[in-house]
């Protein structure tokens, strides 16, 4: 072999092992992550986190019952109010609609899609905070519920879409009319994608701190009803882990390993049980 | 870069090389390679069995056969693309110049022994940067300009392109990109030039081209071109195997094989009664 | 042969339109409508969040008009507002995370499109998947408590004392600032660029490879110098996709940059992206030229990452067509 040859594989072999450690090290991180929240919030975690409110300011002990509630409540409403607009949408896109108005829709769900969440706060503000002079769990379930609509429009579509004719024939051969079709034969057929879609639409969301901080704003009491300014787990976490107070830096790695928790296992949930079989929508 | 010394040997050695009376016979010819007890599988099924025979060195060598015979995939393990599917497993003994290529370093290997494919795929690059592609990973200290003209004339392509080297590859039409490719396959000089059905997808001109090419190319290296097109084997080549269901029915001079065919099984395919 | 006309009785065309109430009554047209009406409701609504940016941003676009994205003043108690800051922020440390970034993404996906095998490429994709899916806040925690002291102890002594005379790297370091946000970003938008640089790189027609390999090119070479070059423009996509995400990121960089809205030429230095003072000074701001201010800044941030996703989209929907039309 030529000294020229023995180089060539010499690079050849290095620079792929060098891209077996790229990948390994992106993916090492994310154990990093789940290790280091495990390591300094496992601790933390305790029945009390869980069901006590937020002490004053100074003092310890205390929990972020207020905050889990709320995160609840929001990302509750943010369903109810983003999901039907999504999946609706998406029956019309797939079944009903013609090329022109259906590119509209589209376009404008992607444009959605990639407005960066914080704008989506801002917005929210100026719809459902200004008009009403006070931050609301409302106004934060609105802001998670826009960012929830292009995931679940977009999946509805294809999943739709991709249900063979056989099945959407047969029925109509039988004398179903188009919705009946639809409601019984291709929702059931397509509706394992679209939940996956929405699950992993709503793990998306409840992630999101950036729109909640001037809808929902935050709250050191539980708040009653929807129309008071709410605290919500993604905020606390983020208070708590910018303040001075090394126990509320414990707090806020107890809450992110909720959070990080809840999380990875909706996505893990939707990515591997209810999916078996297809393609996940990338977002 | 090709092998100085002719290859000595000339081997009958194959049991099914029938050798007619007073015509050229590959058992007279020095052979360039020579392929004994090869069997080939992709994981538990076997594809090809028993294989066993000669490329002439500097003549044209044809396999034929039905869809499925596996005469592609002998092809391919003529210069080790195989590999590239990690359930294939080959057995036996190929050989190049007497030594066997399956013990040499296979980056080596391929510089000598070249390969058209069925579609033309030239790379997101120049013409001129495709002729050069080979020069340039193994570090050509020539003229590049010279060599990729002179490849792109043995490859009856230079006086379309010459004034438009630095175009985009996929600019050129269908038939235009396959002799692309085959000049830049001719531009490391390589001492066997394999050819997998390198005209299936081209139209009638550009096919007929390319059977020109062929046979003056001949001069220059040995070819091995695998055809489903029975008239293109009988036209271009000077020995054709044929393959059936992994194994070589009969191999001899082409003329012969064509008229007076050994064995019913490929007198029933070159009459067309099946493939 | 002769011709014979047979009259069916009820037999003929179907009038044409029925009349409105007449297919309202048929369930299919209700259930068009609605869903109709579900469908303009997302376009609607994204048409409101324009027009709320555009029509809430107008006291400092009447004020200060162009000189708002080239004045590096922010004084909220003078009431003057000027852009650059945030601006230049957001660049910086875009490009920080995309310097670091793209070449472990295009790296990793290299890996997992042409040598690991297809179970495993699919299983670290999925991890990759995962730490795409985690949440901003959580890499905001990692960035203070982990980065940041990671960055006064370890990487600016690092850099600081062989490089200090470089003007990027000059200066004291606080543990916060442009570097370490641009860290953070990096780990964030890594998976994006993997992902769909992946992808891009699997739908290289098998032969263009084996084109490369059967001329004698060792694996790198025909990976490097014709299979990547080949899904390039996908890969463009992908890194536009990614400066996308890090333009948007707030919680993770308003946690470790600093805050500071200064420009300086030192990465070690504190600054401010425009993210990152919308969130923060949103709920202080105080007057309505201030508030207005910070909504012009989300507006311009809406206009950069709109044009960045449109032409990230366009990128990587041309390579994968190129993919299925050349070569096979």
């Amino acid at each position: 072999m030529t000294g020229r040859l023995r180089w060539r594989k010499f690079v050849s072999n290095f620079m792929l092992a060098m891209t077996g450690v790229c990948a390994f090290v992106s993916v090492l991180v994310l154990f990093f992550i789940l290790g280091y929240l495990v390591f300094n919030g496992g601790t933390s975690i305790n029945w009390d986190f869980f069901t006590k409110l937020p002490k004053p300011v100074g003092e310890a002990g205390g929990g972020m019952a207020n905050a889990i509630v709320g995160s609840g409540k929001i990302l509750l409403l943010a369903s109810l109010m983003g999901v039907p607009i999504g999946f609706l949408g998406g029956i019309y896109l797939a079944e009903f609609s013609g090329k022109g108005m259906a590119s509209v829709v589209r376009y404008a769900a992607d444009l959605l899609n990639g407005v960066p969440s914080i704008v989506i706060g801002i917005f929210a503000y100026s719809l459902v905070v200004l008009p009403f002079k006070h931050f609301s769990a409302y106004a934060g379930a609105f802001a998670l519920g826009i960012m929830m609509i292009p995931i679940t429009l977009r999946s509805t579509e294809e999943f739709l879409k991709s249900v063979p004719r056989m099945l959407r024939e047969g029925a109509m051969a039988l004398g179903a009319s188009k919705w009946k079709t639809i409601a019984s034969v291709i929702v059931p057929a397509a509706y394992r994608g679209i939940l996956t879609a929405i699950l992993l639409a709503l793990a998306r969301v409840a992630g999101e701190t950036a729109p909640l901080l001037f809808t929902a704003f935050g709250n050191r009491f539980e708040s009653h009803g929807w129309s008071q300014p709410t605290a919500t787990l993604p905020v606390m976490i983020y208070t708590y882990a910018v303040s001075p107070y090394d126990d509320w830096h414990r707090q806020a790695w107890a809450a992110g390993l909720v959070l990080l928790g809840l999380v990875l296992i909706i996505n893990i949930l939707a990515r591997t049980i209810l999916s078996r079989g297809f393609a996940i929508p990338r977002s | 870069m090709q092998a100085s010394a002719k290859p000595e040997f000339s081997v009958n050695i194959v049991t099914n090389l029938t050798t007619p009376t007073g015509r050229e016979t590959a058992a007279a010819l020095p052979l360039r390679m020579t392929i004994s007890k090869v069997n080939f599988f992709y994981g538990p099924k076997q594809i090809l069995f028993d294989i066993g025979m000669g490329i002439a060195d500097k003549r044209v060598t044809a396999l034929i056969g039905p869809s499925g015979c596996g005469k592609s995939t002998l092809l391919r393990t003529l210069n080790r693309m195989h590999e590239t599917v990690n359930t294939s497993r080959l057995e036996g003994e190929i050989l190049l110049d007497g030594q066997n290529i399956l013990a040499q370093d296979v980056t080596a290997l391929r510089r000598r022994i070249g390969m058209v494919f069925q579609r033309p795929n030239p790379f997101p690059k120049s013409i001129f940067d495709n002729v050069a592609y080979g020069l340039r990973i193994n570090g050509y200290k020539g003229s590049l300009a010279d060599t990729v003209e002179k490849s792109l004339r043995h490859a009856a392509l230079w006086d379309e392109v010459k004034d438009h080297l630095h175009k985009s590859a996929y600019e050129l039409s269908g038939g235009q990109q396959q002799r692309l490719c085959i000049a830049r396959a001719l531009a490391v000089e390589p001492e066997v030039l394999l050819m997998d059905e390198p005209c299936s997808a081209l139209d009638p001109i550009s096919t007929a081209k390319i059977e020109e090419l062929m046979v003056e190319l001949k001069n220059l290296t040995t070819i091995v071109i695998v055809t489903h097109n029975m008239q293109q084997a009988a036209r271009v080549s000077d020995f054709t195997a044929f393959l059936l269901m992994g194994q070589i029915i009969e191999f001899s001079p082409t003329p012969h094989l064509f008229t007076t065919p050994s064995d019913p099984r490929t007198e029933a395919y070159i009459t067309g009664r099946f493939g | 042969m002769a011709t014979t006309t047979t009259a069916l009785k009820g037999a003929g065309p179907v009038t044409g339109s029925r009349s409105f109430f007449a297919k309202l009554r048929d369930g299919d047209e209700i259930a068009r409508l609605i869903t109709l009406i579900f469908a303009t409701t997302v376009v609607l609504i994204t048409a409101a969040l324009v027009w709320e940016l555009w029509v809430n941003s107008a006291l400092p676009r009447e004020k200060f008009g162009f000189h708002f994205f080239v004045t590096s003043v922010w004084d909220p108690i003078m009431d003057q507002y000027g852009a650059l800051p945030f601006i230049y922020g957001t660049m910086v440390t875009s490009a920080v995370a995309l310097i670091i970034a793209v070449p472990l993404g295009i790296g990793a996906a290299i890996f997992l499109a042409e040598l690991a095998p297809p179970r495993v490429s699919d299983t670290l994709q999925f991890f990759i998947d995962l730490l795409a899916a985690v949440p901003s806040v959580i890499y905001g925690l990692l960035g203070v408590f982990i980065i940041v002291p990671v960055m006064r102890t370890v990487i600016y002594p690092a850099l600081n004392k062989p490089f200090g005379y470089l003007p990027i790297f000059k200066g004291p370091s606080y543990g916060v600032g442009f570097l370490t946000a641009g860290i953070v970003l990096a780990i964030m938008v890594i998976p994006y660029i993997i992902s769909v640089s992946r992808e891009v790189l699997l739908s290289v027609p098998r032969d263009q490879r084996e084109a490369a390999l059967a001329l004698g090119s060792t694996r790198w070479e025909s990976t490097w110098k014709v299979v990547v070059p080949f899904a390039k423009t996908g890969i463009m996509g992908s890194i536009f996709l990614a400066l996308a995400r890090a333009l948007g990121e707030t919680m993770a960089v308003t946690m470790v940059i600093g805050n500071t809205p200064k420009i300086a030429a030192s990465l070690f230095a504190p600054g401010y992206s425009i993210a990152a003072v919308i969130a923060n000074e949103f709920t202080e701001a105080t007057g309505d030229l201030y508030l207005q201010a910070l909504i012009a800044l989300g507006l311009v941030l809406f206009l950069l990452t709109f044009i960045l996703n449109g032409l990230a989209r366009l990128l990587i929907v041309v390579t994968t067509q190129k993919g299925s039309e050349v070569g096979g």
